[in-house]
């Protein structure tokens, strides 16, 4: 693991009385791709936003490179941040607007000239200097300002939702064209958003907020194949979320049959919660497995067909699978022990909010 | 050939809509005539004729004589001075408005537009009674043993009415383009490195141009053109442009003189208006010329 270069120590803030960090410590290390992921109001921008200088922390600390910056202004913090509506100056042409940071800096001329270049070529737009802000697309706009900021080669690049305002196949490019810069640049990128497959797209470390309080860090396959409770199962891509009750070491009950599984230290006789994501649920024509079932309904989804079937044992699953079974057919289903994956019912309310608004696109203004 | 009349029906539709539209155009039409076309061409021919009907530039000229030079110079620096005290009142409030943590900003907006919906000839004469001789502003000066200010009756007192009558037409345009710049775009400004004093001279101040290019003209353009305020707390001793034109036509009764001076006067506004105009496209409080 490369040195640490930022710290948050028990961060709080709230806003008119609403908590919105409650008590967040977190490590991000150099040329790390970190992701803040989480629904509206969770407190991720709220987080990049006391990173950037543009508020404090009611309680904690913030560290970078070891000093403590929670009271530097923005403009002293040698970090940059790609701003979601691009915030460009629109009384500047595209070159003025890159060279702005190094103006400040006093840097030379011809120095500037030249770094402008270099960053219009890393976007992709070369030749556009003179050119108004105002007469570009959207994703042009965003490559600018993402041109602006890392043309001042921070240590951190700060990304607030920069692909929330682009259309589907725009913003997937860009998610490709982030990674190659962050590899160009050598640098750590910082990113929020709310988008779950851009999160696993593009990241080192996810971390999984809600309520103000992280709810698991980890690579997007940690995240993915082992999430931790319950909400960030169900935020992370498609599952059937059960209730469980763990026998024995490597034994799980679901309603009312046991199913092998790898997980252990859950005790005995306690329940739990089981996610099984749906194209881990193996289905059979034979009526051959640990159940059966009988397919309700089925939908074509490109890739593979997504169905309901009712099982035996009083449960539901979503399936996804690239055999196609007609409705009303019986199906035998099985799951692999591998692919069960075992979480502690949540202990407090506080401890974990399940379920909140996970579905929200495009948040408006979040504390 | 369905197709085809299909197409004509739409058309004929679209011709329809056309004619309507006209027919709804008219009553603007002739209120632009009537009020604003037909009395300009009106004040023209007069400007160029003489009393006989006889075409002269005497008039249009006119403005250059001693006597109406020094009421022009008059006009010009009143204008210029309300104009400029009117930003020095209005930017710094704007910026303070902005940075202030006060949430409901339209209530200070409110206040601000409050006196506008007073008749003006009523404010100037409530100006006139606090500030004459023996008025309130002397009578609180010498109950505490100060001189007591001659400001009545000179070109201050014109000045300070113009300011109280015009500063609203400044505030608004103004405090809009101020308000209107988006948080982020001072976030990142800051972000790449500047202090306050930067953001201030290289951001806001750059993005309000169009507001504060808007209030000058609509504060410099009435106040080139006033006479009452100037009748009223100058005390007929002041002359501005506007009262020598008002005098020209509802006393001396020579209108040809009165339009020459009107055609003159006209062709400062509109240089001055061109010259602030400019680059206004941007702002929604922008008027464009």
């Amino acid at each position: 693991m490369e040195k640490e270069l930022i710290r948050f120590e028990n961060i709080s803030k709230s806003f008119d009385s609403t908590d919105v960090l409650k008590d967040l410590t977190l490590s991000i290390h150099e040329n790390e791709f970190v992701t803040l992921l989480g629904p509206s109001g969770c407190g991720k921008t709220t987080t990049l936003r006391i990173l950037g200088g543009f508020e404090m922390p009611d309680s904690g600390r913030v560290f970078f490179d070891g000093m403590d910056i929670t009271s530097l202004p923005p403009n002293k913090r040698q970090l940059n941040t790609v701003f979601q509506k691009y915030a460009l100056f629109t009384h500047m042409n595209v070159a003025e607007n890159i060279a702005f940071g190094l103006k400040i800096k006093g840097q030379d001329k011809s120095m500037i000239r030249e770094k402008i270049a270099y960053s219009l070529k890393l976007v992709g737009l070369e030749g556009y200097e003179k050119r108004s802000p105002s007469s570009l697309s959207g994703g042009q706009q965003q490559r600018i300002a993402i041109a602006r900021a890392i043309v001042n080669e921070p240590k951190v690049l700060l990304l607030d939702e920069p692909l929330g305002a682009l259309d589907l196949k725009l913003r997937q490019d860009m998610q490709y064209e982030l990674i190659r810069l962050k590899e160009e640049l050598g640098i750590t990128f910082v990113y929020v958003t709310h988008d779950q497959e851009e999160a696993l797209t593009m990241s080192d470390t996810v971390v999984v907020m809600n309520q103000g309080r992280i709810q698991q860090i980890g690579s997007p396959e940690d995240i993915y194949n082992e999430p931790q409770n319950a909400f960030v199962a169900d935020f992370i891509g498609e599952s059937n979320l059960l209730d469980g009750i763990m026998v024995r070491d490597c034994l799980v009950n679901i309603g009312g049959l046991d199913f092998p599984c790898v997980d252990t230290g859950f005790g005995t006789d306690n329940p739990v919660d089981v996610v099984i994501r749906p194209e881990d649920v193996e289905l059979s024509s034979s009526g051959e497995g640990q159940t059966k079932g009988r397919v309700i309904s089925i939908v074509f989804k490109g890739v593979h067909w997504e169905m309901h079937v009712e099982s035996d044992i009083g449960i539901t699953f979503l399936v996804k699978t690239t055999d196609h079974f007609p409705v009303g057919s019986t199906v035998g289903i099985s799951v692999d022990p591998y692919n069960i994956q075992i979480m502690h019912k949540p202990v407090s309310e506080d401890a974990q909010v399940y379920g909140q608004d996970e579905s929200s696109e495009g948040e408006g203004y979040e504390p | 050939m369905l197709r085809y009349t299909v197409r004509m029906s739409r058309l004929k539709g679209k011709d329809m809509n056309r004619k309507k539209g006209r027919l709804l155009a008219i009553p603007y039409i002739i209120w632009i005539a009537g009020f604003t076309i037909i009395p300009l061409i009106f004040i023209l021919v007069k400007a160029v004729t003489d009393v006989n009907g006889s075409l002269t530039s005497a008039n249009l000229f006119a403005i250059f004589d001693p006597l109406h030079r020094k009421a022009l110079l008059m006009s010009l620096s009143v204008a210029f001075f309300s104009t400029l005290i009117c930003i020095l009142i209005a930017y710094p409030a704007s910026i303070i408005l902005r940075t202030s943590r006060i949430t409901n900003k339209s209530i200070i907006l409110f206040i601000l537009i409050l006196p506008m919906w007073m008749n003006f000839v009523l404010r100037i004469f409530a100006v006139q009674l606090l500030i004459s001789n023996n008025g309130v502003l002397n009578y609180i000066l010498t109950a505490v043993n100060l001189p007591p200010l001659k400001i009545i009756n000179t070109p201050w007192a014109i000045l300070l009415g113009m300011v109280y009558d015009y500063l609203p037409y400044m505030m608004l345009p103004v405090l809009n383009s101020v308000l209107s710049i988006p948080e982020d775009v001072i976030e990142a400004a800051q972000d790449l490195g500047s202090n306050r004093f930067r953001v201030l001279t290289h951001i806001i101040f750059p993005l309000s141009l169009g507001g504060i290019g808007s209030g000058i003209i609509m504060v410099f353009v009435p106040s080139m053109t006033e006479f009452v305020i100037a009748n009223i707390l100058g005390g007929g001793k002041i002359q501005l442009l506007g009262n020598i034109i008002e005098q020209e036509f509802t006393v001396t009764m020579d209108w040809n003189l009165g339009s020459g001076l009107s055609v003159s006067l006209m062709a400062f506004v509109l240089i001055t208006s061109m010259i602030f105009g400019r680059n206004n496209e941007d702002t929604a409080a922008g008027i464009s010329l």
